[in-house]
């Protein structure tokens, strides 16, 4: 075993250690005095209204992975930015086939009325 | 071309990107070039174009290959290598697809579902396979993988309104990624005893190490847990008969051999690759697995009365023997797989295109007594799902019994007698569930009159894999000198 990992796994060992000893000592010490208030979300905030698990539309999923695509198409092009001189006419050429993919499915979503809200 | 893409490299990749193109413009012609319902067949006309080119680009590389007398070349710095094993099995995913686009006209039609999707996702999931067969760097493989395994994903789940259809997707999507997590996990293991994601690498810092290493054999476990799960062997196999019960018919038919096919080169690659100096570990243990399979494959596809469940076990059961041909480890059983591999897909596809025809209008076509009274309603039918249930029984003249042969003779040759003799005990349970189908076709009353359904698309595919079912079984050499070409241990 690589003995560069033996901080690592004492560091875990400690934790969990520290975590269920501080929770023990505290079950014990403390009162137990349970009531409806306290089971609250916002025991000391606004009134909750409803529940939180409500039912929404499904056109926000369609929306939220549309906008997932286009965001890590940006992160795929930060780098290439970045090193856009280094990377000459070779890096154009390559995020051209990547953006080109992307615009495939852009094509695809838009005319599959995926943007349209009703 | 740079040195990042030299020509080389681009001779490696011509399939691959032809499928890739094919597969974004079919999506795209699916609006704007064929936009009316009447000008749909179009599109698998493109779709083997798509195919024809990509077939193109591999017979290049296998002429390339055998003028210049080498056993393999690689591109991209040794990410992908070309080598006969690579083009065999590309050349298997191609006949797939094509067979199974043929099929699928007709079925979306009764299905009244979409078609440039579903044209478009069978390429780019052959694409996905092409990186499977030839890649030879972890982070290549796992891409192709996922690549495929998304575009299944959603072909399983290609019903929107069917219950089965969504439930089965979903099956297979969550197991399917929990194995991936598994699979990367021991990649990342490998990638930590190498320094390296490159195959060839991998290979020498792990004959550096004892085979019972513990890290090797994390990496050994983790990998075969992913991998495992992908060719559905037992305790792995849970997700198949969910899987191909729910799916459309067409696309059950597909992930059955291409997938599977894929799958099992991906792990034929990685077995005698970078784990080939751990052998004395996992050939036990492969053993083990292997036996496991056929007993449950076998057994549960006894019980059942669905058709389409009936032949996931079947599968199952299937993938069990391919894997003893591992287990024997020697050229022989190498070359099995292929032939394996190779026959399988024909006499499966075949099976599952008799249920792609028994699907009408109102008629699921999917139940034990759907195929009741066949021969009486289409001797044709009857007649060609008898010889793909003989084939699939491994009974000469067919096929089926070329494939079992080579594997129980590699058994043998290896001094596995055991093995050899479960194997072949496990063919006679086996010849049973087969033969209630055959029972069922040939000597009930037919249980509806409505005619099967029939298109040329449908009539073509059965024909060519009836054919080449008979074909191999009768003449087998040339197959045999492909597979031949594509073993692997040198």
């Amino acid at each position: 075993m690589p003995e560069g990992y033996l901080p690592i796994f004492a560091l875990g060992l400690f934790a969990a250690i520290f975590a269920v000893a501080v929770l023990g000592l505290a079950k014990l010490v403390r009162p137990s005095a349970p009531g409806e208030v306290k089971q609250e979300a916002y025991e000391c905030g606004i009134r909750a209204v409803s529940d939180s698990r409500g039912r929404y539309t499904v056109r926000f999923y369609v929306v939220a992975i549309l906008f997932v695509i286009f965001d890590v198409e940006t992160i795929f092009l930060f780098p290439w930015a970045v090193y856009y001189r280094q990377l000459g006419w070779f890096g154009v050429a390559e995020v051209a086939v990547f953006l080109a993919i992307l615009i495939v499915g852009y094509i695809w979503a838009y005319k599959k009325g995926a943007l349209e809200w009703i | 071309m740079s040195e990042f893409y030299t020509s080389v490299d681009h001779f490696a990749l011509v399939p691959a990107l032809m499928l890739a193109l094919f597969g974004c413009a079919v999506l795209l012609f699916d609006f704007f070039v064929f936009p009316a319902p009447r000008q749909r067949k179009w599109l698998i006309l493109f779709l083997a174009l798509g195919i024809g080119f990509a077939a193109l680009g591999l017979v290049r590389q296998y002429m390339f290959l055998s003028s210049e007398g080498l056993a393999e070349f690689t591109a991209f710095r040794g990410a992908l290598t070309i080598d006969g094993f690579a083009i065999f099995f590309n050349g298997i995913f191609l006949a797939a697809s094509l067979i199974v686009a043929l099929v699928s006209y007709r079925y979306l039609e009764i299905e009244g579902e979409h078609h440039g999707e579903y044209y478009g996702l069978i390429l780019l999931a052959n694409c996905g396979m092409y990186f499977l067969a030839t890649g030879t760097d972890l982070v290549t493989l796992f891409v192709g993988l996922e690549l495929m395994a998304v575009c299944f994903y959603i072909m399983v789940g290609f019903l929107r309104f069917d219950k089965r259809s969504n439930e089965a997707a979903i099956k297979y999507l969550l197991l399917g990624a929990f194995s991936s997590g598994f699979l990367a996990y021991g990649f990342s293991v490998m990638y930590g005893l190498a320094g390296s994601t490159r195959l060839g690498d991998i290979t020498a810092a792990l004959a550096a190490r004892s085979a019972w290493d513990p890290l090797v054999f994390l990496a050994l476990a983790t990998t075969a847990v992913g991998l495992f799960f992908k060719v559905s062997v037992v305790p792995f196999h849970m997700w198949a008969p969910d899987a191909y019960e729910g799916a459309p018919t067409t696309v059950t038919a597909y992930l059955s051999v291409a997938s599977k096919a894929a799958s099992f080169a991906f792990l034929v690659r990685i077995f005698l690759g970078p784990l080939i100096s751990a052998r004395e570990v996992w050939q036990p243990l492969l053993a083990a697995v292997a036996v496991a399979t056929l007993t449950v494959g076998n057994l549960a596809a006894v019980t059942q009365t669905n058709v389409k469940r009936l032949l996931a076990y079947s599968s199952i059961s299937h993938a069990g023997y391919v894997l003893l041909g591992l287990v024997a480890g020697n050229p022989t059983g190498i070359k099995g797989i292929a032939v394996y591999l190779l026959v399988y897909t024909f006499m499966n596809l075949g099976a599952f295109l008799v249920l792609v025809a028994l699907r009408r209008r109102d008629i699921l076509g999917e139940e034990l007594e759907d195929l009741s009274g066949l021969m009486h309603k289409s001797p044709v039918h009857a007649v060609l799902m008898l010889i793909f249930l003989l084939s699939l029984a491994g009974i000469p003249p067919t096929a089926g019994f070329i494939a079992k042969y080579y594997i129980f003779w590699a058994l043998i040759q290896a001094r596995e007698y055991v093995l050899a003799a479960i194997a072949a005990a496990y063919v006679a349970v086996a010849i049973y569930y087969y033969f209630r189908i055959v029972r069922s076709m040939f000597v009930s009353e037919a249980a509806d009159r409505e005619p099967l359904a029939s298109s040329f698309g449908l009539r073509l595919a059965l024909g060519v894999t009836g054919l080449l079912t008979v074909a191999i079984g009768v003449y087998p050499e040339p197959w045999l000198a492909l597979a031949q070409n594509s073993v692997l241990l040198r």
